[in-house]
């Protein structure tokens, strides 16, 4: 039975991962921007909403309400200033302007926040948990994981058969060409950044909640590895894979826990070189001409 | 230079020089290109050809020189800001959205289109194999298809002017004369043409006016009547003292 209760933990983990790789996987997948301050974005996020917490008074269920529209007018701009920027300069600086832009949230966060950990409060439904059997499963994972497939399927669904969607992923195929058609392509590129950024948001608060926070829990607390890990096995680019991926993750992390508690991170890897050694395009990619 | 509409010019380049960093793609090119013509601008590899339709539709920064379009100057108009304007360009080599599919595609060139006549419909019936097929992704058609989804692509934008990069690259004769045949319908429609062709006698064939560029130079410019073989053939090739750089619009330079 605990095999099985180690597979459902992992199924609901793995949605949290999905949700965190989401953002990355779609700056990837649309322009081919790694964001090395993908951690640090959602960590920012989850302070965010603490802070509005503290502000407003709100439940920290709905910090959401202005955390995520905020993140997504950030995610507008930083596109179109700083992101764009490096992209036209090359691969190789924007991975150094968001490695930089890491070390900057950081230390803003330590800075205003001080290294004292936090966390957004949400009374008894951090423990509330739903018993199916001898099965127990937190009203919280539950909420989160169902968030992720929503988010993920949802988004998949916006870019495949919306107006909006259709030219992300002609900028994604062809920028030149979608110039050609009449689009700016930088107003689109900051569409899906502001998207992605949204994304961020919910993964921040949802981990906030999940647990607390410190200003480098986005570098400690491996989210950017876990991320890449769930977009790499997943398949580049694609949001559905994105999502398969963070949930063979999570129950493979949970299945090596089970073994032992120390074999769950390195269990996750194991799969992620697994998956780069038999299937280096991903899970669910389709190899294209 | 030119003797075309050159009072009710549609597109009036001027002295065009354009480099790739320290290379000289394009030296003092200048066209004029009359409401309702097809031009053809014919030239080897490397001659400049796509060059001078890139800077045409801005995909190409010139180093000087002015573009006019409808009296009014676009050289420092982004691409999308000139589609806007009604300059639309098929590229070379297609370049349809790869994992779209073909209504995708056309979805993507009416996106911001102009008003006009040309729609998605129109185009299918332009095309009558394309309706069936719509749902195909772009990349599972043949090179044929692809060109015809990509001028229904720059179609559907409701262009005034048309550039059309080397149609008929890579294709079979046969799929090529079946492209340059909806050239009249287009015409019909009210769309100007400039068109890039290394093709020369499918150039001289529908164009109502030719120009070669060698080496980024003009060096022949004319109706097809008032030209000769061998003129075009120095002017193509350069090989004799007719194609002296610079002697832009020597149409007489083959007597």
């Amino acid at each position: 039975m605990s095999w099985v209760n180690a597979i459902v933990q992992g199924i609901l983990l793995g949605g949290l991962y999905a949700l965190f790789a989401c953002g990355l996987s779609l700056l990837f997948g649309v322009m081919k921007v790694i964001n090395l301050a993908h951690g640090d974005l959602a960590i920012l996020a989850g302070y965010l909403a603490v802070g509005v917490v503290a502000v407003t008074h709100l439940p920290a269920v709905w910090s959401f309400i202005v955390v995520v529209p905020l993140f997504a007018a950030l995610g507008y701009l930083a596109q179109r200033t700083l992101i764009q920027a490096s992209l036209s300069r090359g691969v190789l600086t924007t991975l150094l302007v968001t490695f930089g832009l890491s070390i900057v949230i950081e230390n803003a966060l330590q800075q205003f926040f001080s290294a004292n950990s936090r966390s957004l409060s949400i009374g008894s439904l951090v423990s509330d948990s739903l018993h199916l059997g001898s099965l127990s499963i937190a009203y919280l994972d539950l909420v989160i994981f169902l968030v992720a497939v929503v988010v993920l399927l949802g988004l998949q669904y916006f870019l495949s058969s919306s107006r909006p969607g259709r030219l992300i992923r002609a900028v994604a195929d062809d920028r030149e060409a979608a110039q050609l058609a009449g689009a700016d392509y930088r107003h689109i590129f900051g569409i899906a950044a502001a998207i992605a950024f949204a994304t961020v948001a919910l993964a921040g608060i949802a981990y906030g909640m999940y647990t607390s926070i410190d200003p480098t829990s986005g570098t400690t607390a491996l989210l950017l590895l876990f991320a890449f890990e769930a977009v790499v096995i997943g398949g580049l680019g694609s949001l559905w894979g994105t999502l398969v991926g963070g949930i063979l993750l999570g129950v493979v992390q949970q299945l090596g826990a089970q073994v032992s508690s120390s074999d769950q991170v390195i269990a996750g890897q194991l799969l992620f070189l697994l998956i780069l050694l038999i299937r280096p395009q991903g899970i669910t990619s389709r190899r294209t001409a | 230079m030119t003797d075309a509409g050159a009072g009710g010019a549609l597109l009036e380049v001027r002295d065009l020089t354009v480099h790739h960093g320290q290379l000289r793609a394009l030296t003092d090119v200048s066209l004029s290109v009359g409401a309702g013509e097809v031009q053809a601008i014919i030239g080897a590899n490397g001659a400049g050809k796509t060059t001078l339709l890139r800077a045409i539709c801005g995909l190409k920064a010139p180093t000087s020189g002015s573009i006019r379009f409808d009296g009014a100057d676009v050289a420092a108009l982004r691409t999308e800001r000139r589609v806007a304007a009604g300059i639309v360009m098929v590229p070379e080599g297609r370049r349809l959205f790869p994992s779209l599919t073909v209504q995708e595609n056309l979805q993507v060139g009416a996106a911001y289109a102009r008003k006009g006549p040309w729609t998605i419909d129109r185009v299918y019936e332009l095309f009558s194999w394309m309706p069936e097929r719509r749902r195909q992704l772009a990349a599972q058609l043949s090179g044929g298809e692809q060109q015809a989804v990509a001028i229904g692509r720059a179609l559907v934008a409701n262009p005034r002017l048309l550039l059309l990069d080397e149609l008929s690259l890579g294709l079979a004769p046969v799929v090529v004369a079946r492209i340059y045949d909806t050239l009249p319908e287009l015409l019909a429609s009210g769309v100007t043409i400039l068109l890039v062709e290394q093709d020369v006698s499918q150039a001289l064939r529908v164009a109502s006016r030719v120009l070669c560029l060698l080496e980024g130079r003009t060096t022949l410019a004319g109706a097809p009547a008032e030209l000769t073989a061998a003129g075009i053939e120095s002017a193509y090739f350069g090989l004799s003292s007719a194609a002296a750089p610079g002697a832009a619009g020597s149409a007489g330079a083959a007597q």
